[in-house]
């Protein structure tokens, strides 16, 4: 029985790791006629209800595929490696959804697309784009953060210490089944670097975008989305030649103690903001 | 095509349920749990209760299995030992118990008869948020006292004594 | 094509009974709390297809409630499991003969 479950475990990580990205609008349709279709907005799934809940939902599942992994590779590396991932992950996903309901919370809407709308086009000053990231700075660097720590990666990767536990949880898989395992820890940095972006940097939108129109709007929401991507992609790069790996303890501490009230700060403080009519 | 998914994901929810319930190894328990608490999600969906889907994968599979799952693997997912003395009195009434649910739940379903209703009712997330936040907003604050005094009696539980 | 009531209230009785089941049979701890879970999601399944019957959102809200109250009682019930488990090494419920220590 063990053995289906080692087999399950990296196809656990790869489906949850591509069912993510589905709610992320990730270009402007420019209202193209495509095959007697009219193209709204680039996106996967437009009509998904409950949106960014989707994503919080099925993100919150990865776990199982590292989890599993650790216990029935057998080795004692891997469960170590398992159980603290799985600690780290609950831990780090309060901060996140907390932080991620302050946008919710001056967007008005669970729908990604409406998230990006509402921060396209208008400017504060007339030059400061009306990204979430000016209003809620605190919350976009606790939401940064946290999706380090729920991608596992560097300074948080404690499910695979390499100088403490190996390898971790992948320690005992090799050819397919571990490119499995990369594959979709390099698919979820992807994820959550769109996130960021849709969340916080005003997803596909640019400013100057009322100029354009059709295929143009297209290329150039493709390219502006593109280049914010790769923007994250190489912070998550970056970060991980730059800081060093956190102590389990620390993680722990900064998780509850240092991210949790600053995200409940964030979210005290949006709502003061808009109840004051200060963003709207 | 809504009634195919349904007793596709009766089956699969049944199937596991019996897994989840039945099998020795309690890993392979939660984990059959996992799939029959997605096919409650899918239910919820058909049933048009959309929010309630996406809050069942976030809250039970996304957490409440996990820390099952946890707590498994911290305990060295002990093997249910083998059935010392067999108990033939106790596992007749159990069975006889569950039986007794299920006819009552058929009982339920033949007193009812009727067809689905015509209207949608959808539970979206605004729809739910609005009544939670006027209607029941008594509630939703005691819920959250609730569940900060299970969060502190979980801790003073497995609180190790100095 | 909207699936009837029935026939969701039917595989929540069947889905009840098999956690019910599980509950009076099993002896680990860990198998009597996932069917004590199985059996208030089969209720929740129950009460969202009257809900729908009855074309009333205050069941989703009360199911949104046994959620949050499942979760509360899932931690305490998993860390009374553990605190047992150090006392004797063992979560099988017919050995917790012992009230006092």
């Amino acid at each position: 029985m063990s053995r289906g479950l080692y087999l399950l475990a990296p196809m656990i990580s790869v489906t949850v790791a591509l069912m993510t990205f589905i709610v992320i609008p990730f270009g402007a349709g420019g209202d193209i006629t495509i095959f007697g279709a009219r193209l709204g907005g680039l996106i996967v799934a437009p009509d998904l209800g409950v949106g960014v809940l989707w994503l919080l939902a099925v993100g919150s599942l990865g776990v199982y595929g590292i989890v599993l992994a650790g216990w029935s590779s057998n080795n004692k590396y891997s469960l170590l490696g398992g159980l603290r991932s799985s600690a780290q992950l609950i831990s780090y996903e309060l901060s996140m959804t907390l932080a991620v309901l302050g946008v919710l919370m001056a967007s008005g809407s669970l729908n990604l697309e409406q998230v990006v709308a509402r921060q396209g086009g208008q400017f504060w000053l007339g030059a400061i784009p009306q990204w979430n990231v000016v209003p809620q700075i605190i919350g976009c660097v606790v939401f940064v953060v946290a999706v380090f720590a729920e991608t596992n990666r560097l300074p948080f990767d404690l499910a695979e210490a390499e100088t403490e536990l190996v390898a971790g949880y992948h320690v005992e898989y090799s050819s397919m089944k571990f490119a499995a395992f990369l594959m979709s820890e390099y698919m979820n940095m992807v994820t959550a670097s769109a996130l960021i972006v849709t969340l916080f940097f005003g997803g596909w939108t640019f400013p100057g975008m009322g100029r354009f129109s059709g295929w143009p709007l297209l290329v150039l929401s493709l390219l502006s989305f593109g280049i914010k991507l790769a923007f994250f992609l190489w912070l998550f790069v970056w970060v991980r030649w730059s800081l060093p790996r956190f102590r389990y303890d620390q993680l722990m501490r900064l998780g509850w103690k240092g991210l949790l009230p600053l995200a409940t700060l964030n979210l005290v403080w949006v709502g003061v903001a808009m109840t004051m009519g200060w963003i709207r | 095509m809504g009634t195919a998914v349904f007793y596709l994901v009766a089956a699969v929810g049944v199937v596991s349920a019996i897994a989840a319930m039945a099998h020795r190894n309690p890993v392979v328990n939660v984990l059959s749990l996992v799939v029959t608490l997605f096919s409650i999600a899918v239910s919820y969906a058909l049933l048009g209760a959309e929010f309630l889907a996406a809050a069942q994968i976030l809250v039970y599979a996304g957490a409440i299995l996990v820390l099952f799952l946890f707590v498994v693997m911290l305990l060295g997912a002990p093997a249910e030992p083998d059935a010392g003395e067999s108990r033939p009195f106790q596992r007749t009434a159990g069975l006889a118990l569950a039986a007794l649910a299920a006819a009552g739940g058929a009982a339920v379903v033949a007193a009812i008869h009727a067809a689905a209703p015509a209207g949608a009712l959808r539970g979206t997330a605004q729809a739910l948020g609005v009544m939670l936040t006027g209607e029941y907003l008594f509630a939703f604050e005691f819920i959250s006292v609730l569940l900060l005094a299970a969060l502190v009696g979980a801790l003073v539980l497995v609180k190790r004594k100095h | 094509m909207t699936v009837p009531t029935s026939n969701f209230v039917i595989l929540a009785a069947i889905l009840f009974a098999i956690g019910a089941a599980g509950v009076l049979l099993r002896r680990s701890g860990i198998s009597i709390l996932l069917g004590i879970e199985l059996m208030l999601n089969a209720a929740n399944l129950a009460l969202v297809a009257f809900g729908r019957q009855h074309g009333q959102l205050d069941a989703q809200v009360f199911v949104f409630f046994v959620m949050a109250v499942a979760a509360a009682e899932v931690a305490v019930g998993l860390a009374l499991l553990v605190a047992i488990f150090r006392k004797q090494q063992s979560i099988d419920v017919d050995r917790l003969n012992v009230m006092r220590w």
